[in-house]
Protein backbone atom coordinates (compact mmCIF):
# COMPACT_ATOMS: atom_id res chain seq x y z
CA UNK A 1 0.00 0.00 0.00
CA UNK A 2 2.87 2.32 -0.80
CA UNK A 3 2.12 5.82 -2.03
CA UNK A 4 -0.96 6.09 0.16
CA UNK A 5 -1.32 8.82 2.76
CA UNK A 6 -1.53 7.73 6.38
CA UNK A 7 -2.90 9.33 9.51
CA UNK A 8 -0.73 9.32 12.66
CA UNK A 9 -3.01 6.55 13.98
CA UNK A 10 -2.16 3.90 11.39
CA UNK A 11 -0.18 1.77 13.87
CA UNK A 12 -2.96 2.03 16.42
CA UNK A 13 -5.42 0.70 13.84
CA UNK A 14 -3.14 -2.21 12.98
CA UNK A 15 -2.65 -3.05 16.67
CA UNK A 16 -6.43 -3.06 17.07
CA UNK A 17 -6.67 -5.65 14.29
CA UNK A 18 -8.15 -3.36 11.66
CA UNK A 19 -8.52 -4.43 8.08
CA UNK A 20 -6.87 -1.59 6.17
CA UNK A 21 -7.91 -0.45 2.70
CA UNK A 22 -7.23 2.32 0.24
CA UNK A 23 -9.84 5.07 0.48
CA UNK A 24 -9.55 8.36 -1.45
CA UNK A 25 -5.76 8.00 -1.56
CA UNK A 26 -5.53 7.16 2.15
CA UNK A 27 -4.66 3.94 3.97
CA UNK A 28 -7.61 3.67 6.33
CA UNK A 29 -9.35 1.09 8.55
CA UNK A 30 -12.47 -0.32 6.88
CA UNK A 31 -13.36 -2.46 9.88
CA UNK A 32 -11.94 -3.76 13.15
CA UNK A 33 -14.32 -6.38 14.59
CA UNK A 34 -16.87 -6.31 11.77
CA UNK A 35 -19.17 -3.80 10.14
CA UNK A 36 -22.39 -5.04 11.74
CA UNK A 37 -21.11 -5.17 15.33
CA UNK A 38 -19.43 -1.76 14.92
CA UNK A 39 -22.62 -0.32 13.44
CA UNK A 40 -24.77 -1.64 16.28
CA UNK A 41 -22.28 -0.40 18.88
CA UNK A 42 -22.59 3.17 17.55
CA UNK A 43 -26.40 2.88 17.57
CA UNK A 44 -26.51 1.55 21.16
CA UNK A 45 -23.35 2.71 22.97
CA UNK A 46 -20.68 4.74 21.16
CA UNK A 47 -17.92 4.45 18.59
CA UNK A 48 -14.62 6.21 17.96
CA UNK A 49 -13.59 7.21 14.42
CA UNK A 50 -10.26 8.34 12.99
CA UNK A 51 -11.23 10.94 10.40
CA UNK A 52 -7.69 12.05 9.65
CA UNK A 53 -8.35 11.68 5.93
CA UNK A 54 -10.87 14.53 5.92
CA UNK A 55 -9.63 17.93 4.73
CA UNK A 56 -9.77 21.19 6.66
CA UNK A 57 -9.46 24.71 5.31
CA UNK A 58 -9.22 28.05 7.07
CA UNK A 59 -10.86 31.09 5.51
CA UNK A 60 -9.63 34.41 6.92
CA UNK A 61 -9.66 38.07 6.02
CA UNK A 62 -12.03 41.04 6.10
CA UNK A 63 -14.10 39.55 3.26
CA UNK A 64 -14.18 35.96 4.50
CA UNK A 65 -17.94 36.10 5.03
CA UNK A 66 -18.68 37.73 1.66
CA UNK A 67 -16.43 35.19 -0.07
CA UNK A 68 -18.13 32.21 1.59
CA UNK A 69 -21.54 33.69 0.76
CA UNK A 70 -20.46 33.77 -2.88
CA UNK A 71 -18.97 30.25 -3.08
CA UNK A 72 -21.62 28.38 -1.03
CA UNK A 73 -25.42 28.19 -1.40
CA UNK A 74 -26.29 28.20 2.33
CA UNK A 75 -26.51 31.47 4.28
CA UNK A 76 -23.24 31.87 6.16
CA UNK A 77 -24.40 35.21 7.63
CA UNK A 78 -26.73 33.23 9.90
CA UNK A 79 -23.75 31.71 11.73
CA UNK A 80 -22.59 33.13 15.03
CA UNK A 81 -19.11 32.29 16.32
CA UNK A 82 -19.17 28.66 17.40
CA UNK A 83 -21.89 27.54 15.00
CA UNK A 84 -21.68 25.08 12.12
CA UNK A 85 -23.60 24.74 8.90
CA UNK A 86 -23.89 21.99 6.29
CA UNK A 87 -23.23 23.43 2.85
CA UNK A 88 -21.64 22.85 -0.53
CA UNK A 89 -19.39 24.24 -3.17
CA UNK A 90 -21.28 24.41 -6.47
CA UNK A 91 -20.33 24.78 -10.12
CA UNK A 92 -22.13 27.44 -12.16
CA UNK A 93 -24.16 24.50 -13.59
CA UNK A 94 -25.57 23.81 -10.12
CA UNK A 95 -23.62 20.53 -9.93
CA UNK A 96 -21.63 19.88 -6.78
CA UNK A 97 -17.87 20.45 -6.36
CA UNK A 98 -18.07 19.09 -2.80
CA UNK A 99 -20.33 18.97 0.22
CA UNK A 100 -18.80 20.68 3.21
CA UNK A 101 -19.25 21.75 6.80
CA UNK A 102 -18.69 25.45 7.48
CA UNK A 103 -17.81 26.43 11.05
CA UNK A 104 -17.65 29.98 12.21
CA UNK A 105 -14.73 29.29 14.54
CA UNK A 106 -15.55 29.76 18.25
CA UNK A 107 -12.73 32.34 18.40
CA UNK A 108 -14.70 34.46 15.90
CA UNK A 109 -11.57 35.26 13.88
CA UNK A 110 -11.98 32.80 11.01
CA UNK A 111 -14.12 30.25 9.25
CA UNK A 112 -13.13 26.60 9.33
CA UNK A 113 -14.32 24.40 6.50
CA UNK A 114 -14.29 20.60 6.55
CA UNK A 115 -14.19 18.92 3.16
CA UNK A 116 -14.10 15.38 1.76
CA UNK A 117 -10.73 13.62 1.62
CA UNK A 118 -10.94 12.89 -2.10
CA UNK A 119 -11.85 16.50 -2.87
CA UNK A 120 -9.45 18.48 -0.69
CA UNK A 121 -7.03 19.48 -3.45
CA UNK A 122 -9.82 20.11 -5.95
CA UNK A 123 -11.66 22.32 -3.44
CA UNK A 124 -8.58 24.39 -2.62
CA UNK A 125 -7.90 24.94 -6.32
CA UNK A 126 -11.54 25.80 -6.93
CA UNK A 127 -11.59 28.32 -4.11
CA UNK A 128 -8.29 29.91 -5.24
CA UNK A 129 -9.72 30.24 -8.76
CA UNK A 130 -12.85 31.97 -7.52
CA UNK A 131 -10.74 34.27 -5.41
CA UNK A 132 -8.56 35.23 -8.38
CA UNK A 133 -11.59 35.74 -10.59
CA UNK A 134 -12.99 38.16 -8.03
CA UNK A 135 -9.93 40.11 -6.91
CA UNK A 136 -12.10 42.39 -4.76
CA UNK A 137 -12.33 39.68 -2.10
CA UNK A 138 -9.73 40.28 0.60
CA UNK A 139 -9.59 36.72 1.80
CA UNK A 140 -7.04 34.03 2.49
CA UNK A 141 -7.73 30.33 1.94
CA UNK A 142 -5.32 27.97 3.74
CA UNK A 143 -5.31 24.20 3.58
CA UNK A 144 -4.60 23.12 7.17
CA UNK A 145 -5.38 19.42 6.64
CA UNK A 146 -1.81 18.25 7.18
CA UNK A 147 -1.59 19.87 10.58
CA UNK A 148 -5.10 19.03 11.77
CA UNK A 149 -6.17 15.83 13.48
CA UNK A 150 -9.85 14.87 13.35
CA UNK A 151 -11.67 12.27 15.44
CA UNK A 152 -15.35 11.59 16.01
CA UNK A 153 -17.10 9.99 18.95
CA UNK A 154 -20.66 9.07 18.06
CA UNK A 155 -23.50 7.29 19.82
CA UNK A 156 -25.87 7.68 22.76
CA UNK A 157 -22.99 7.40 25.29
CA UNK A 158 -20.70 9.83 23.42
CA UNK A 159 -21.38 12.80 25.71
CA UNK A 160 -20.94 10.75 28.90
CA UNK A 161 -17.60 9.34 27.70
CA UNK A 162 -16.23 12.61 26.34
CA UNK A 163 -17.35 14.52 29.44
CA UNK A 164 -14.98 12.43 31.57
CA UNK A 165 -12.05 13.96 29.69
CA UNK A 166 -12.97 17.65 29.67
CA UNK A 167 -13.82 20.32 32.25
CA UNK A 168 -16.09 22.07 29.70
CA UNK A 169 -19.83 21.44 30.09
CA UNK A 170 -20.77 19.40 27.02
CA UNK A 171 -24.48 19.37 27.84
CA UNK A 172 -24.43 23.09 27.00
CA UNK A 173 -23.13 22.43 23.48
CA UNK A 174 -26.13 22.32 21.16
CA UNK A 175 -26.42 20.38 17.92
CA UNK A 176 -24.26 21.97 15.20
CA UNK A 177 -22.44 24.13 17.75
CA UNK A 178 -18.75 24.02 18.63
CA UNK A 179 -16.58 25.11 21.54
CA UNK A 180 -12.87 25.36 22.23
CA UNK A 181 -12.08 22.94 25.02
CA UNK A 182 -9.29 20.95 26.59
CA UNK A 183 -9.89 17.24 26.11
CA UNK A 184 -7.41 15.05 28.00
CA UNK A 185 -5.41 18.29 28.36
CA UNK A 186 -5.27 18.61 24.56
CA UNK A 187 -6.58 21.91 23.15
CA UNK A 188 -9.35 21.01 20.70
CA UNK A 189 -12.38 22.29 18.91
CA UNK A 190 -15.30 20.13 19.98
CA UNK A 191 -18.37 20.21 17.75
CA UNK A 192 -21.71 18.49 18.23
CA UNK A 193 -21.83 17.20 14.68
CA UNK A 194 -21.48 13.85 12.97
CA UNK A 195 -22.25 11.52 10.11
CA UNK A 196 -24.01 8.61 11.78
CA UNK A 197 -27.54 9.69 12.67
CA UNK A 198 -26.61 9.52 16.37
CA UNK A 199 -25.77 12.19 18.90
CA UNK A 200 -22.05 12.77 19.11
CA UNK A 201 -19.06 14.97 18.61
CA UNK A 202 -16.34 15.69 16.10
CA UNK A 203 -13.00 16.82 17.52
CA UNK A 204 -10.27 18.80 15.83
CA UNK A 205 -6.80 19.17 17.30
CA UNK A 206 -3.17 19.71 16.35
CA UNK A 207 -1.97 16.67 14.41
CA UNK A 208 0.77 16.05 17.04
CA UNK A 209 -1.92 15.52 19.69
CA UNK A 210 -4.22 13.15 17.84
CA UNK A 211 -2.59 9.95 19.15
CA UNK A 212 -2.92 10.95 22.79
CA UNK A 213 -6.50 12.10 22.18
CA UNK A 214 -7.37 8.78 20.51
CA UNK A 215 -5.74 6.76 23.31
CA UNK A 216 -7.49 8.67 26.08
CA UNK A 217 -10.88 8.50 24.34
CA UNK A 218 -10.51 4.77 23.78
CA UNK A 219 -9.51 4.27 27.44
CA UNK A 220 -12.48 6.30 28.63
CA UNK A 221 -14.97 4.57 26.32
CA UNK A 222 -13.86 0.95 26.46
CA UNK A 223 -15.37 0.28 29.92
CA UNK A 224 -18.73 1.40 28.49
CA UNK A 225 -18.39 -0.96 25.53
CA UNK A 226 -17.31 1.67 23.02
CA UNK A 227 -15.44 0.34 19.96
CA UNK A 228 -13.23 1.86 17.28
CA UNK A 229 -15.25 2.11 14.06
CA UNK A 230 -14.04 1.72 10.50
CA UNK A 231 -15.16 3.29 7.27
CA UNK A 232 -17.44 0.32 6.51
CA UNK A 233 -19.78 1.04 9.41
CA UNK A 234 -19.40 4.78 8.85
CA UNK A 235 -21.00 4.18 5.44
CA UNK A 236 -23.86 1.96 6.67
CA UNK A 237 -24.58 4.39 9.53
CA UNK A 238 -24.75 7.43 7.27
CA UNK A 239 -26.85 5.57 4.69
CA UNK A 240 -29.47 4.48 7.24
CA UNK A 241 -29.66 8.13 8.31
CA UNK A 242 -29.81 9.21 4.61
CA UNK A 243 -26.81 11.52 4.92
CA UNK A 244 -25.43 12.07 1.41
CA UNK A 245 -22.01 10.83 0.33
CA UNK A 246 -20.11 12.83 -2.28
CA UNK A 247 -19.51 10.67 -5.36
CA UNK A 248 -22.74 8.76 -4.68
CA UNK A 249 -25.67 11.06 -3.92
CA UNK A 250 -23.80 14.23 -4.94
CA UNK A 251 -21.56 14.86 -7.94
CA UNK A 252 -20.86 17.44 -10.64
CA UNK A 253 -23.84 15.90 -12.51
CA UNK A 254 -26.29 15.99 -9.59
CA UNK A 255 -27.68 19.22 -8.14
CA UNK A 256 -28.64 19.69 -4.48
CA UNK A 257 -32.27 20.13 -5.58
CA UNK A 258 -32.25 16.67 -7.18
CA UNK A 259 -30.57 15.21 -4.11
CA UNK A 260 -33.40 16.46 -1.90
CA UNK A 261 -31.16 19.05 -0.27
CA UNK A 262 -33.02 22.20 -1.34
CA UNK A 263 -32.92 23.34 2.30
CA UNK A 264 -29.21 24.00 1.79
CA UNK A 265 -29.93 26.44 -1.05
CA UNK A 266 -30.93 29.90 0.17
CA UNK A 267 -32.01 31.71 -3.00
CA UNK A 268 -32.91 34.87 -1.05
CA UNK A 269 -29.47 35.47 0.46
CA UNK A 270 -27.97 37.16 -2.63
CA UNK A 271 -25.75 35.97 -5.45
CA UNK A 272 -23.76 32.75 -5.24
CA UNK A 273 -22.15 30.40 -7.73
CA UNK A 274 -24.79 28.08 -9.17
CA UNK A 275 -27.75 30.25 -8.18
CA UNK A 276 -28.95 31.01 -11.71
CA UNK A 277 -28.85 27.39 -12.84
CA UNK A 278 -30.63 26.20 -9.71
CA UNK A 279 -33.31 28.89 -10.01
CA UNK A 280 -33.91 27.76 -13.58
CA UNK A 281 -34.07 24.13 -12.51
CA UNK A 282 -36.50 25.02 -9.75
CA UNK A 283 -38.84 26.96 -12.04
CA UNK A 284 -38.70 24.37 -14.83
CA UNK A 285 -39.21 21.53 -12.38
CA UNK A 286 -36.48 19.28 -11.01
CA UNK A 287 -36.18 16.36 -13.46
CA UNK A 288 -34.87 13.73 -11.04
CA UNK A 289 -35.51 12.87 -7.42
CA UNK A 290 -33.49 10.96 -4.84
CA UNK A 291 -35.71 8.28 -3.31
CA UNK A 292 -35.26 5.64 -0.64
CA UNK A 293 -36.19 2.03 -1.36
CA UNK A 294 -36.07 -1.40 0.20
CA UNK A 295 -35.80 -4.67 -1.68
CA UNK A 296 -38.99 -6.72 -1.40
CA UNK A 297 -37.73 -9.68 -3.44
CA UNK A 298 -34.69 -11.91 -2.88
CA UNK A 299 -31.97 -11.33 -5.45
CA UNK A 300 -29.05 -9.62 -3.77
CA UNK A 301 -27.84 -6.41 -2.25
CA UNK A 302 -28.37 -3.20 -4.26
CA UNK A 303 -25.09 -1.34 -4.90
CA UNK A 304 -24.24 2.08 -6.32
CA UNK A 305 -24.55 2.29 -10.12
CA UNK A 306 -27.14 -0.52 -10.32
CA UNK A 307 -29.69 0.40 -12.97
CA UNK A 308 -33.25 1.13 -11.82
CA UNK A 309 -36.20 0.18 -14.03
CA UNK A 310 -39.96 0.56 -14.09
CA UNK A 311 -41.78 -1.87 -16.40
CA UNK A 312 -38.53 -2.67 -18.16
CA UNK A 313 -37.56 0.95 -18.88
CA UNK A 314 -34.51 2.58 -17.31
CA UNK A 315 -35.64 5.36 -14.98
CA UNK A 316 -32.46 5.98 -12.98
CA UNK A 317 -29.72 4.39 -10.93
CA UNK A 318 -28.85 3.39 -7.40
CA UNK A 319 -26.59 5.94 -5.67
CA UNK A 320 -25.94 3.86 -2.51
CA UNK A 321 -27.13 0.50 -1.26
CA UNK A 322 -26.39 -1.98 1.48
CA UNK A 323 -27.80 -4.50 3.89
CA UNK A 324 -29.07 -2.32 6.73
CA UNK A 325 -27.70 -3.67 10.01
CA UNK A 326 -30.51 -1.98 11.95
CA UNK A 327 -33.43 -3.02 9.72
CA UNK A 328 -31.86 -6.28 8.52
CA UNK A 329 -33.20 -5.46 5.07
CA UNK A 330 -31.56 -4.53 1.81
CA UNK A 331 -31.98 -0.80 1.34
CA UNK A 332 -30.75 1.94 -0.93
CA UNK A 333 -31.09 5.39 -2.39
CA UNK A 334 -31.76 5.91 -6.09
CA UNK A 335 -31.83 8.93 -8.34
CA UNK A 336 -34.85 8.45 -10.62
CA UNK A 337 -37.04 10.42 -13.04
CA UNK A 338 -39.43 12.43 -10.96
CA UNK A 339 -42.61 10.95 -12.44
CA UNK A 340 -41.80 7.51 -10.97
CA UNK A 341 -41.12 8.78 -7.46
CA UNK A 342 -43.60 8.12 -4.68
CA UNK A 343 -43.65 6.25 -1.39
CA UNK A 344 -45.04 2.75 -1.89
CA UNK A 345 -44.46 2.76 -5.65
CA UNK A 346 -42.43 -0.11 -7.15
CA UNK A 347 -38.98 -0.03 -8.72
CA UNK A 348 -36.87 -2.83 -10.16
CA UNK A 349 -33.19 -2.77 -9.27
CA UNK A 350 -31.04 -4.64 -11.80
CA UNK A 351 -28.68 -6.86 -9.80
CA UNK A 352 -26.32 -9.08 -11.84
CA UNK A 353 -28.48 -8.53 -14.92
CA UNK A 354 -31.77 -9.45 -13.26
CA UNK A 355 -34.49 -6.92 -12.28
CA UNK A 356 -35.25 -7.44 -8.61
CA UNK A 357 -38.36 -5.87 -7.09
CA UNK A 358 -38.03 -2.97 -4.65
CA UNK A 359 -40.50 -0.59 -3.08
CA UNK A 360 -40.01 3.10 -2.35
CA UNK A 361 -40.12 3.89 1.35
CA UNK A 362 -40.03 6.94 3.58
CA UNK A 363 -36.60 8.31 4.42
CA UNK A 364 -34.53 8.37 6.53
CA UNK A 365 -34.42 4.61 7.05
CA UNK A 366 -33.33 5.23 10.64
CA UNK A 367 -34.04 8.11 12.97
CA UNK A 368 -32.92 8.12 16.58
CA UNK A 369 -35.73 8.33 19.09
CA UNK A 370 -34.35 10.99 21.37
CA UNK B 1 -4.89 -15.68 11.95
CA UNK B 2 -7.12 -17.37 9.37
CA UNK B 3 -7.72 -21.10 9.68
CA UNK B 4 -6.84 -23.55 6.91
CA UNK B 5 -8.55 -26.86 7.61
CA UNK B 6 -6.45 -29.97 7.01
CA UNK B 7 -7.68 -32.66 4.65
CA UNK B 8 -9.50 -30.29 2.31
CA UNK B 9 -8.54 -29.10 -1.16
CA UNK B 10 -8.56 -25.39 -2.01
CA UNK B 11 -8.90 -23.12 -5.04
CA UNK B 12 -7.08 -19.88 -5.78
CA UNK B 13 -10.51 -18.21 -5.51
CA UNK B 14 -10.79 -19.46 -1.89
CA UNK B 15 -13.34 -22.24 -2.15
CA UNK B 16 -12.72 -25.54 -0.36
CA UNK B 17 -13.80 -29.00 -1.35
CA UNK B 18 -14.02 -32.23 0.60
CA UNK B 19 -14.28 -35.41 -1.44
CA UNK B 20 -16.02 -38.56 -0.19
CA UNK B 21 -16.39 -41.20 -2.92
CA UNK B 22 -17.73 -39.37 -5.97
CA UNK B 23 -19.39 -36.62 -3.90
CA UNK B 24 -17.68 -33.27 -3.29
CA UNK B 25 -18.85 -30.98 -0.51
CA UNK B 26 -17.98 -27.34 -1.28
CA UNK B 27 -17.67 -24.22 0.84
CA UNK B 28 -15.64 -21.02 1.08
CA UNK B 29 -12.48 -20.73 3.15
CA UNK B 30 -12.00 -18.91 6.43
CA UNK B 31 -9.85 -16.43 4.51
CA UNK B 32 -12.73 -15.76 2.09
CA UNK B 33 -15.27 -15.10 4.84
CA UNK B 34 -12.79 -12.92 6.71
CA UNK B 35 -12.03 -10.84 3.60
CA UNK B 36 -15.72 -10.39 2.79
CA UNK B 37 -16.75 -9.48 6.32
CA UNK B 38 -20.36 -9.81 7.50
CA UNK B 39 -22.04 -12.09 4.97
CA UNK B 40 -25.68 -11.25 4.35
CA UNK B 41 -26.70 -12.99 1.12
CA UNK B 42 -26.03 -16.24 -0.75
CA UNK B 43 -27.19 -17.44 -4.13
CA UNK B 44 -26.52 -21.13 -4.74
CA UNK B 45 -27.15 -23.35 -7.78
CA UNK B 46 -30.26 -25.54 -7.66
CA UNK B 47 -29.92 -29.33 -7.46
CA UNK B 48 -29.65 -30.69 -11.00
CA UNK B 49 -27.47 -27.80 -12.21
CA UNK B 50 -24.37 -28.85 -14.14
CA UNK B 51 -21.30 -26.92 -12.97
CA UNK B 52 -17.79 -26.71 -14.42
CA UNK B 53 -14.50 -26.39 -12.60
CA UNK B 54 -13.42 -22.73 -12.33
CA UNK B 55 -16.73 -21.27 -13.50
CA UNK B 56 -19.10 -19.13 -11.40
CA UNK B 57 -21.86 -21.15 -9.77
CA UNK B 58 -23.19 -18.74 -7.16
CA UNK B 59 -22.88 -15.41 -5.42
CA UNK B 60 -21.86 -14.43 -1.91
CA UNK B 61 -22.49 -10.92 -0.63
CA UNK B 62 -21.41 -9.12 2.50
CA UNK B 63 -22.41 -5.70 3.79
CA UNK B 64 -19.59 -4.17 1.76
CA UNK B 65 -19.12 -6.32 -1.35
CA UNK B 66 -20.41 -8.99 -3.71
CA UNK B 67 -18.30 -11.86 -4.96
CA UNK B 68 -18.80 -14.85 -7.27
CA UNK B 69 -18.48 -18.38 -5.95
CA UNK B 70 -16.53 -20.56 -8.41
CA UNK B 71 -17.09 -24.26 -8.67
CA UNK B 72 -13.91 -26.09 -7.61
CA UNK B 73 -14.95 -29.19 -9.57
CA UNK B 74 -17.17 -30.23 -12.49
CA UNK B 75 -20.33 -32.27 -12.06
CA UNK B 76 -23.96 -32.12 -11.06
CA UNK B 77 -25.20 -30.26 -8.01
CA UNK B 78 -27.10 -32.80 -5.92
CA UNK B 79 -27.83 -30.63 -2.87
CA UNK B 80 -27.71 -26.96 -1.88
CA UNK B 81 -27.56 -26.01 1.80
CA UNK B 82 -30.87 -24.18 2.25
CA UNK B 83 -30.21 -23.63 5.96
CA UNK B 84 -27.19 -21.49 5.09
CA UNK B 85 -29.12 -19.48 2.49
CA UNK B 86 -31.54 -18.58 5.28
CA UNK B 87 -28.73 -17.78 7.75
CA UNK B 88 -25.74 -16.59 5.67
CA UNK B 89 -23.97 -15.20 8.76
CA UNK B 90 -23.09 -18.84 9.58
CA UNK B 91 -20.49 -18.64 6.79
CA UNK B 92 -18.63 -16.18 9.02
CA UNK B 93 -19.02 -18.37 12.09
CA UNK B 94 -18.31 -21.84 10.70
CA UNK B 95 -16.92 -21.76 7.16
CA UNK B 96 -15.63 -25.36 7.25
CA UNK B 97 -18.46 -26.86 9.27
CA UNK B 98 -22.13 -26.00 9.24
CA UNK B 99 -21.64 -23.55 6.39
CA UNK B 100 -20.99 -25.95 3.53
CA UNK B 101 -22.71 -24.61 0.43
CA UNK B 102 -23.37 -27.39 -2.10
CA UNK B 103 -22.70 -31.06 -2.76
CA UNK B 104 -21.61 -31.98 -6.27
CA UNK B 105 -21.46 -35.42 -7.93
CA UNK B 106 -18.05 -35.40 -9.61
CA UNK B 107 -17.96 -35.97 -13.34
CA UNK B 108 -14.13 -36.02 -13.40
CA UNK B 109 -12.57 -37.01 -10.06
CA UNK B 110 -9.07 -36.39 -11.47
CA UNK B 111 -9.81 -32.64 -11.40
CA UNK B 112 -9.49 -32.66 -7.61
CA UNK B 113 -5.76 -33.33 -8.00
CA UNK B 114 -5.35 -29.93 -9.68
CA UNK B 115 -6.46 -28.19 -6.46
CA UNK B 116 -4.16 -27.13 -3.65
CA UNK B 117 -3.89 -29.13 -0.46
CA UNK B 118 -3.89 -27.31 2.91
CA UNK B 119 -0.13 -26.74 2.94
CA UNK B 120 -0.10 -25.38 -0.61
CA UNK B 121 -3.07 -23.13 0.15
CA UNK B 122 -1.36 -21.75 3.26
CA UNK B 123 1.67 -21.00 1.12
CA UNK B 124 -0.59 -19.35 -1.48
CA UNK B 125 -2.20 -17.14 1.20
CA UNK B 126 1.22 -16.11 2.50
CA UNK B 127 2.36 -15.16 -1.00
CA UNK B 128 -0.83 -13.20 -1.63
CA UNK B 129 -0.39 -11.32 1.65
CA UNK B 130 3.21 -10.49 0.78
CA UNK B 131 2.20 -9.23 -2.66
CA UNK B 132 -0.33 -6.84 -1.14
CA UNK B 133 1.76 -5.35 1.64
Amino acid sequence: MSGLKQTPLVERHQQLGAKMVEFAGWYMPVQYKGIIVEHQTVRTIAGLFDLGHMGQLEIRGPDALAFLQYVTPNDVSRLSAGEAQYSMLLYPSGGVVDDILVYYHPSGDRYFVVVNAANTEKDVEWLQEQKERRSDFRVEVTDVSSRTGMLAIQGPMAETILQRLTPSDLSAVEYFHAIEAEVASVPAMVARTGYTGEDGFELYCAIESVIVLWDRLLEAGTPHGMLPIGLGARDTLRLEACLPLYGNELSPEITPLEAGLSWVVKFDKGDFIGREALLRQKSEGVPRKLVGFKMVERGGVPRSHCEVQVEGNTVGFVTSGTTSPTLRENIGLALISREYAGIGRPLDVVIRGRPVRAEQVKTPFYKRTR
Amino acid sequence: MVQVERGLRYTRTHEWVKVEGDIATVGVSDFAQSELGDITYLELPQPGTQVKQGEPMGVIESVKAASDIYSPVSGEVIEANQAIVDAPEKVNQSPYGEAWLVKIRLSDPAEVEKLMDAAAYEQFLAEEAAAHS
